[in-house]
């Protein structure tokens, strides 16, 4: 199981601060037994969205967002509603995120942060990768991961050593960050690449306690951690 | 006078360049800082070069302090997390090191150690950021510092991007990288005067001084190696030629002649130019006095 966890509500508010209309896409596979994305946290997530004034356009929950087919297919009846929201909000892991952000036209944006992967790359397994940082950056990239897509793992930005869109360290790799301006620039979503990112959050990155005591793999065994994640937008903000 | 107050006063700044040995043996560094001082405002001093492990730069920028010669000193972060690096920017303040140039820096499996681990806790933004709250006088973590340095901090940006997306991401990361604390700007090496007056066109209004970038030719083989394995390089087939048809005893003249021109068709486009001449740092006085600087 892939194994991720709701981004504080906070986070989530700050970062759709200029959208009006949003969309609310979960999974039914992983999310729903992590609780981060099942039918449930996407209801809870809509009457939150609401009450903090945003328009919820509509919400679909989609068995394994991790496949684009299932993503294109699970979707095909919510177009109008999708198009009617200014951004489309997605509660499941790092790969679904990714495979939804490049299925519709429209910025995309991660609700959950990913923990762990169980050494899966999804169960209907894509072109996707998933860093497992547990502080998921798809909101500043246009739904391409910096870290798994730029072979250095830079999240400020291109090194410049690119030829011909093509990575310096790896040749027969697009440039990620070549990946992500293109992206953008298609969503009408470029002002983002002033997005200013703070260093990762190593602790977040680690294998908690918990994890290194349970079969690696188990991820559904986890116990919940007690407290909330912090939250990185007051950090910021404090800062 | 220092490379800050040069560059804020808006007069034109001569940087070169210099590596440390890989050895202890510091005779001939000696002798080029002997040679550069008082000639060039500044010289950088390059951290482990294309990942290939060499004497501290730190060590090396004291030294340069010591000879009366200003250093930039040159951070990466493929070999230091951010303790580390705070923890030697604090070092150089007191060794009198005044200005850092803050690089992501190469792969580690790009140099003569590629088994080593790339750290990259912090990149080229994220480190100016934090010499910027470090002169602020906190760490990274909001600790009270004992005492705060003041770097005049720069970063680098390059010239030639084949791709739209290339020069719009480069564009981005200048800004960026200015309003992370960037207060000046080196170049990549440059051999085509227009794609510098493209950059500039757009990186004039930022009013963050820029000096261009100039690597003297010493042959054609060095051109094309350059053109082949050094990012944002492109040495135009007219140059190579020029340095082909050079006769053999004269070839550095044509190499040396040429960055001078260079030099003299793009400094009224910029604030200053770094002339990274590759252990040829004896021939910068040369340059110089040809490009008329």
């Amino acid at each position: 199981m892939l194994y991720s966890e709701q981004k504080h509500f906070d986070e989530v508010i700050a970062y759709l601060e200029k959208d009006k209309s949003v969309f609310i896409v979960g999974c039914d596979g992983c999310a729903q037994s992590s609780g981060s994305g099942g039918p449930q946290q996407v209801a809870e997530m809509q009457q939150k969205l609401t009450e903090a004034g945003k328009n919820v356009t509509g919400t679909k929950s989609v068995d394994f967002l991790c496949s684009k087919a299932l993503v294109k297919s699970g979707l095909r009846g919510k177009v109008d509603q999708i198009k009617a929201a200014d951004a489309v909000l997605v509660l499941t892991c790092g790969i679904g995120i990714q495979a939804v952000a490049a299925s519709l036209n429209k910025p995309v944006y991660p609700g959950c942060n990913t923990v762990n992967l169980g050494g899966s790359r999804g169960e209907w397994e894509g072109s996707e990768r998933c860093f497992e940082c547990g502080q998921c950056l798809l909101w500043h990239t246009g739904g391409v991961c910096p870290l798994t897509a730029c072979t250095k793992s830079l999240v400020s930005g291109a090194c410049g050593g690119a030829k011909n869109g093509k990575c310096e360290v790896s040749p027969d790799r697009d440039c990620g960050w070549e990946l992500i301006y293109t992206r953008l620039k298609e969503r009408g979503n470029l002002e983002r690449l002033a997005d200013m990112m703070h260093p990762l959050d190593h602790r977040k990155l680690r294998l908690r306690p918990e994890m290194i005591d349970t079969p690696r793999f188990a991820v559904e065994n986890f116990p919940k951690p007690p407290a909330p994640p912090e939250n990185p937008a007051e950090e910021v903000k404090a800062k | 006078m220092s490379l800050r107050s040069k560059l804020e006063s808006g007069q034109f700044a001569v940087s070169c360049e210099f590596g440390p040995v890989k050895g202890t043996d510091i005779h001939e560094l000696n002798e080029n800082i002997e040679i550069l001082k008082g000639k060039v405002d500044a010289a950088n001093v390059t951290d482990q070069q294309s990942s290939v492990m060499r004497m501290s730069g730190l060590a090396t920028a004291a030294l340069a302090v010591q000879g009366g010669l200003e250093p930039i000193f040159q951070m990466t972060c493929r070999d230091r997390n951010r303790i580390a690096l705070q923890s030697d920017l604090l070092g150089a303040w007191v060794l009198g090191i005044k200005n850092v140039l803050a690089l992501t820096g190469d792969m580690a499996s790009k140099g003569d150690h590629p088994q080593a681990k790339d750290v990259f806790d912090l990149d080229s933004v994220t480190l100016l950021a934090t010499i910027n709250t470090l002169n602020s006088g906190k760490d990274l973590s909001g600790n009270e510092l004992k005492g705060a340095p003041d770097f005049f901090s720069g970063a680098v940006v390059k010239v030639e991007n084949d791709t739209e997306a290339s020069f719009e991401l480069q564009i981005a990361k200048m800004q960026k990288k200015i309003a992370a604390g960037a207060r000046f700007f080196q170049t990549q090496a440059c051999y085509q005067p227009k794609s510098f007056e493209k950059l500039m066109k757009r990186a004039d209004k930022f009013g963050v001084p820029v000096m261009v970038g100039v690597i003297p030719l010493k042959n054609a083989g060095s051109a094309r190696y350059m053109n082949a394995n050094v990012a944002g390089i492109h040495v135009p087939p007219e140059l190579i030629d020029i340095m082909a048809k050079a006769a053999k005893e004269d070839r550095e003249k044509v190499g040396i002649e040429m960055a001078a021109n260079l030099i003299k068709n793009m400094k009224g486009m910029c604030q200053g130019v770094h002339i990274m001449a590759v252990a040829w740092e004896k021939k910068v006085p040369e340059i110089m006095a040809l490009a008329g600087l």
